[in-house]
């Protein structure tokens, strides 16, 4: 026999396979490129405009370079801008955010996970049932049950206080998070369970032992959904969350339309990005964990 | 010897399906028994009902003597090997084996010797400190089976431990599964649809059937004198010839065309009309050997499979197809007429209606 034939360009196969730069991929990255900066786009005016004099701003071209860059409108939008009649800026309902964030995002998931657990290894008469109606929960439009829960709310004291929030969100974020939760036990296989009861682990013990290790991945996917929307929401702290405590969406909304005269387009923008920068913050840094979670197959025995 | 698992009138319904139904089932102490059917007819189910992991419709366990149908399965006195492993994947090796014992608040002292000793009998010390992932499927399948041993039960549960395993791996645990039970002497319960793994392993084989046993034996009877078509057709690779006749007296004439003499075949229950005969396939002579033979047949060989040890070919006689198995050595070639005998008397007759033997 002869050795193989050289292909084409006279090198024969042998080792990793050249990357070839096809049409194809050439008109991908352009568009994917093209769509990263349609998308940028107002995030970059919404930055170099805070940075910006108001005379600059009126002059014209909303995508030029700032001349003087000043960082003016950012302490301003942090610290003293007026949020109706107080003016301590977006940092208080940065805080508020923060609390209510960091107890809302932990309880539902917390209880969500027990849930989806009980719910695929643990079934009972009408398991199956209960499960659809959480789900069904999911379709019920939340403007319906505001008012009978500032009424439930308000009859055990909760209404309009930092618990009561936490409540409303742990609430709203239950039917999607079993569902993400049920759906991941069970895909799991139900030997394993078996194989834990068989070693006379019980409940709680399978849960934390053995479940709660292997569900790493799809809690950072939960945590990631939990903190941009508790984050992101302004109707639930809006009524629930009561003057103390009202989040920095709101609080931004309120300094937008507090105009003393002009409108301060630079602190406007300032206190936009900076509101809107925990929930980037968290995709920045999760979108790597989450992708390397789910890819690392942290799930396969 | 007495009995180590007992089961009575068990039923299990799923809604209104019925898995099993009134299974009986007595398993003497060390006793392998293995529980053979094809897919769906309830096996997994029965096993998870002795183990305690399914609630049963009606009926009775026992198992050493205790009644333990509302026991927790921890406190049955069972350990259980899956066919899918189901080692937790977080915890190394050792974690895995101790899981059981760590539970139960075992002194540690005494954990660390059952791990070694299970992990010695197994041969799995080097990879004590090994996550699963980091084990080949049969390292997964011993840890399995070590997760059993350390927990020193009376009854061990397998649920097809080697179907997830290729071929050769299968033989070296089974073998090895086998010389387990001989040093440990527990009570052993092994469901598989492996019919080698069934006859090689087993002191009873249970043939099941929807949810039914068909028969309960030592694998020779199961082999030799099946009680009814369906364990008859189960069992054996080739499966056994079955030859369709009419049955009169002592003689079944099949077709009209041929008339098979009876007369070495001990009837239990002789029943005229239509019958099946059966006969296997490594029962049927050809050539020379086929002369000794009480019944003697001309028949032309349609296709042949070498098996390398031996030869697998197809004939037809009445117009019935027939299988037999020869010799390597044995020349045959499709197209060829040979001469086929057999024993009456080391085949099988069924009654077709009822389906069972006669
Ligand atoms: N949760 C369930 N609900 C309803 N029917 C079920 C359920 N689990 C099993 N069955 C039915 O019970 C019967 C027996 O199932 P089982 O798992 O015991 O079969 P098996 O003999 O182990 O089969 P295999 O060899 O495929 O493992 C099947 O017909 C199956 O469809
Ligand atoms: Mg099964």
């Amino acid at each position: 026999m002869t050795a193989l034939a050289p292909t084409s360009i006279g090198v024969e196969p042998s080792g990793p396979r050249p990357r070839h730069i096809t049409a194809g991929r050439i008109g991908i990255y352009a568009f994917l490129i093209i769509a990263a900066l349609f998308f940028l786009l107002p995030l970059w005016v919404m930055v170099i405009t805070s940075m910006k004099s108001m005379s600059e701003i009126r002059a014209g071209n909303i995508f030029a370079l700032p001349m003087q860059p000043t960082l003016d409108y950012w302490v301003k939008a942090w610290s003293s801008a007026c949020t109706g009649v107080s003016c301590n800026g977006l940092a208080p309902g940065f805080f508020n955010s923060l609390k209510i964030t960091a107890l809302s995002v932990p309880v539902s998931i917390v209880i969500a996970m027990i849930n989806g657990y009980a719910l695929s290894f643990w079934r009972f008469r009408g398991s199956e049932l209960l499960f659809g109606i959480l789900v069904f929960g999911a379709f019920v439009p939340f403007q319906v049950l505001i008012y009978p829960i500032i009424f439930a709310l308000s009859r055990v004291g909760l209404f309009g206080t930092l618990p009561g929030i936490v409540i409303v969100h742990t609430i709203f974020g239950m039917p999607i998070l079993t569902l993400l939760f049920r759906n991941f036990f069970a895909s799991l296989p139900s030997e394993l369970f078996k194989a834990a009861r068989v070693d006379g682990a019980g409940f709680w013990r399978i849960f934390f032992w053995v479940m709660l290790p292997m569900s790493v991945p799809i809690a950072i996917v939960a945590v990631i959904l939990q903190v941009t929307g508790i984050w992101n929401d302004f109707l639930f702290g809006l009524v629930f969350a009561g003057r103390e405590n009202l989040p920095m969406t709101v609080q931004l909304n309120n300094i937008v339309r507090t105009s003393t005269g002009t409108v301060e387009y630079g602190t406007n923008m300032a206190a936009t990005v900076l509101t809107g920068a925990v929930p980037l913050i968290v995709y920045f840094v999760s979108g790597k964990w989450f992708v390397r979670g789910i890819a690392a197959g942290a799930v396969k025995g | 010897m007495a009995t180590s698992v007992e089961i009575k009138d068990l039923s299990l319904n799923y809604g209104s399906v019925k898995v099993l139904d009134r299974l009986n089932l007595d398993i003497a102490e060390g006793e392998f028994i293995v529980l053979l059917g094809p897919s769906g007819c309830g096996k997994s189910t029965l096993l998870n009902c002795i183990a305690g992991l399914l609630d049963v419709s009606d009926g009775q366990i026992h198992i050493s003597g205790k009644n333990v149908t509302w026991e927790e399965p921890k406190d049955r006195g069972i350990g259980m090997v899956f066919q899918s492993y189901a080692l937790y994947p977080q915890m190394t090796v050792e974690k895995n084996l101790s899981f059981g014992l760590r539970v139960a608040r075992m002194p540690k002292a005494e954990i660390d010797s059952r791990v070694k000793r299970a992990s010695e009998i197994l041969q799995i010390e080097p990879l004590l400190n090994r996550k699963p992932v980091e084990l080949s499927g049969g390292q997964r399948q011993r840890v399995a089976i070590g997760r059993a041993l350390v927990r020193d039960v009376d009854v061990f549960l397998f649920d097809e431990p080697l179907s997830n395993l290729d071929a050769k791996l299968r033989n070296d645990l089974r073998v090895e599964i086998k010389r387990l039970h001989a040093r440990l002497k527990n009570t052993m319960i092994y469901v598989t649809h492996d019919q080698i793994e069934a006859m090689t392993l087993a002191d009873r084989i249970a043939i099941m059937k929807n949810g039914v046993i068909q028969q309960l034996a030592d694998p020779h009877t199961i082999y030799n004198k099946p009680v009814n078509l369906f364990v008859a057709g189960f069992i054996g690779s080739p499966s056994m010839n079955f030859i369709k006749g009419d049955l009169q007296g002592a003689t079944l004439s099949v077709d009209g065309q041929a008339n098979i003499p009876l007369a070495n075949y001990q009837f239990a229950n002789q029943t005229n009309g239509a019958s099946i005969l059966g006969i296997r396939p490594e029962h049927i002579l050809v050539g020379e050997d086929a002369r000794k033979m009480p019944v003697q047949l001309e028949s032309e060989i349609e296709i042949v499979e070498p098996m390398g040890a031996d030869t697998v070919a197809w004939t037809k006689i009445a117009g019935q197809s027939l299988t037999f198995r020869a010799a390597a050595e044995v020349h045959l070639e499709p197209g060829q007429k040979v001469l086929i005998g057999f024993d009456p008397g080391r085949g099988s007759v069924f009654n077709v209606e009822s389906g069972n033997r006669i």
